[in-house]
């Protein structure tokens, strides 16, 4: 039965309709974010509208001392996460707008003794990468996969949604989620995650994250349109030399069958705490339970032989 | 560098919003003696702040591995129990349908524990999800459960001997799924010490499942009756013990979990247990004392399998390493 799941796409590999696979009928077209990391500005309007517009609970006012992050990444109570990268290294060709006197710049550990001078000696190699994460809505999502009770669903729209008043808290999908996404609110017990705002989408409107964002990073649309659009900018951005430039999760043939939400980003996905080459674990289920299968007949096969080979106990014969 | 200013007559100049052309404005540099730095070798790995590309699973450790290793024992005590009554070992039958019984009970208990709303856990009936190992042991303990209660309470009670056997062989049939079905639950998760070593895990729990029960069933049998638990202890703790060695080395990198920290500790105590506990059996179990101090011992070692294998797994989520390293490898060798 799951190598039949295999066959028709459902476990892993390119799968062009997950809404259509899981049963909805005439069904919206898929959407999605294209997060274009190159214009974020860090401002955090979109964690901002997030918690507000879905009502999330404070979860924790720490200093991290990560650069401007101290969100720290996505939970229970974090849809939607800014990461900051300061990295010493030039941003294409661009103008890094920090301009300090030599000795400013010693101090704020931007030392020179590596001889990049600059020919106008007034900028620095210095530059701030921002994102803003959120759940891939993964055309193959593990936590949908995993979840026992049917709470995880995929809308209509092919994204993926907890119901909450079905979940029960088994946490099964935390560890399942190849982007650490999904986690369980330890005062309610149950798990929760971005809903791509699933009840503004049902009333015609973008997701609140979206429509907050004033430079456009976070863009919403459907999903076919978000990638020529994507591979458009890519395009241009290699042009003007920011060669660093590359989409991440636009593949429909990558371990997850492509995202729902995904990226432009300007350096390795690790550096922005992603995982390089995500793989949806249920990919790999129908070999697990083979392996299951014999290791329960081995133990079978195995206690019998044992048996057979005592038979009956001595005095008894 | 904002090309748009805010007037009387509105807002002159489009900004560029996400047409921005950031990384543009600076003259291309020379190369120089910028290529040199690239002869230091780079970091074997970057993260964001060493924070864990994961989420941990939220499992309290004490119910999950206690859910794997009841489990274990229940499943493979009901194919002892099988093979004792067949073969007229009637007091170590009993001893171990009611040790079943009593597991399957604590097992299940465990995993309702863990539960966020254990109030709701009925709803894990409520679909049948061939995609998710968390439902489909569901469904098996549903049908396990009353086959090892039945078989449990007619041995004691003696009522209706005839679907008293047919409990017991149900029982011993479901059995070998009970303690191997929570290594593809594990394994099914993106958790690097789990996941890597899906086709060993399930060996490792089936071999600490054997001598958990074996275990069991020398510190309840008589020690007439208890020649094929010690076979079945050197059987398990042999299977258990290599499908580890072969997991360890197929995990690389990421088999260092299971030798390291609070896992590690687990593990080695698991092994010395379990060669103690079944050199014991094997040796001097035919001395009711041995026979009991082996059989503790190889239920120890058993529990502390399924521990170390937790805390492994807990390991390898919380550290970026065993996430990025591994999926960089992968990348580079697929070119
Ligand atoms: S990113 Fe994680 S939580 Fe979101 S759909 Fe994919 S597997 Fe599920
Ligand atoms: S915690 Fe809730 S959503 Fe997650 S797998 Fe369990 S029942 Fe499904
Ligand atoms: S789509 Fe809605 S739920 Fe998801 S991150 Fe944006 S605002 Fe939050």
């Amino acid at each position: 039965m799951t190598e039949s799941l295999i066959g028709r796409n459902l476990l892993a590999g390119n799968e062009p309709d997950p809404a259509g696979d899981a049963g909805h009928r005439d069904h919206p077209p898929r959407v999605g974010f294209f997060t274009d990391t190159s214009v974020c500005i860090g401002c955090k309007a979109c964690e901002v509208a997030c918690k507000e517009w879905n009502a999330i609970p404070e979860d924790g006012l720490e200093l991290t001392g990560m650069s401007y992050d101290n969100t720290q990444g996505l939970g229970a109570s974090t849809w939607r996460h800014v990461a900051f990268i300061e990295q010493r290294k030039p941003l294409g060709n661009a103008e890094a707008g920090v301009a300090h006197e030599d000795g400013v710049a010693q101090e704020a550990g931007v030392a020179r003794e590596d001889g990049l001078a600059h020919e106008d000696g007034d900028a620095t190699d210095l530059r701030w990468l921002m994102a803003s994460d959120v759940c891939k809505h993964c055309t193959h999502a593990a936590c949908l996969d995993v979840c026992p009770t049917g709470a995880l669903f995929r809308t209509e729209f092919g994204t993926v949604v907890v119901q909450e008043d079905v979940c029960n808290g088994c946490g099964y999908c935390v560890p399942a989620c190849p982007y650490g996404v999904i986690d369980q609110r330890k005062e309610d017990g149950r798990v929760w995650k971005c809903t791509m705002c699933y009840d503004r989408l049902g009333a015609g409107q973008e997701p609140a994250c979206a429509k907050a964002c004033p430079t456009q990073s976070i863009q919403f649309g459907p999903l076919d349109e978000l990638r020529a659009r994507a591979d458009e900018r890519v395009r241009q951005l290699h042009e003007i030399g920011v060669t660093d430039a590359r989409l991440y999760g636009r593949d429909p043939d990558d371990g997850v069958g492509g995202d729902g939400a995904f990226f432009l980003l300007l350096d390795e996905p690790e550096v922005y705490g992603l995982p390089p080459d995500p793989v949806v674990t249920t990919r790999d289920l129908p070999s697990m339970w083979r392996h299951a299968g014999v290791a329960a007949l081995t133990l079978l096969g195995g206690l019998a032989a044992v048996f057979a080979a005592h038979g009956r106990p001595e005095g008894k014969r | 560098m904002s090309e748009s200013d805010v007037t009387k007559d509105g807002i002159r100049g489009e900004r560029p919003d996400r047409e921005a052309l950031v990384g543009k404005g600076m003259p291309r540099r020379r190369k120089g003696r910028r290529g040199e730095r690239a002869m230091v070798p780079e970091a074997k790995f970057t993260s964001y702040y060493g924070k864990p590309v994961l989420n941990p699973p939220t499992w309290e450790p004490l119910d999950i591995a206690g859910y794997f290793f009841l489990g274990g024992l229940a499943g493979a005590g009901s194919v002892l129990a099988a093979g004792a009554q067949l073969t007229g070992r009637r007091s170590t039958a009993r001893a171990l349908k009611i040790s079943s019984l009593v597991a399957i009970t604590g097992s299940a208990a465990a995993l309702v524990h863990d539960l966020g709303r254990p109030e709701r856990f009925a709803n894990m009936l409520r679909v049948l999800k061939p995609t998710s190992p968390m439902s489909v042991g569901s469904w098996l303990l549903a049908a396990y459960g009353p086959a090892a209660g039945a078989a449990a309470v007619l041995d004691v009670t003696g009522f209706l001997p005839r679907l008293g056997r047919a409990a017991t062989a149900g029982a011993a049939a479901l059995g070998p799924a009970v303690a191997a079905y929570t290594a593809v639950l594990a394994a099914d998760t993106a958790v690097p010490a789990w996941h890597g070593g899906y086709r060993e895990l399930p060996f490792v729990f089936v071999g600490s499942a054997a001598a958990a029960a074996s275990g069991m069933a020398l510190i309840t049998s008589p020690a007439r009756e208890n020649a094929p638990a010690r076979s079945a202890a050197v059987l398990g703790v042999a299977l258990e013990t290599a499908a580890a060695k072969v997991m360890e080395r197929r995990l690389g990198l990421v088999g260092e979990t299971y030798r390291q920290g609070r896992a590690g500790r687990l593990m080695r105590a698991a092994e010395a247990l379990s060669v103690l506990g079944a050199a014991g059996a094997a040796l001097g179990g035919r001395r009711r004392t041995t026979a009991v101090l082996s059989g503790a011992a190889l239920l120890a070692a058993s529990a502390c399998t399924r521990f170390g294998v937790f805390h492994a797994g807990t390991q390898s989520a919380e550290d970026p390493k065993y996430t990025v390293v591994p999926q960089r490898q992968r990348l580079e060798a697929a070119g």
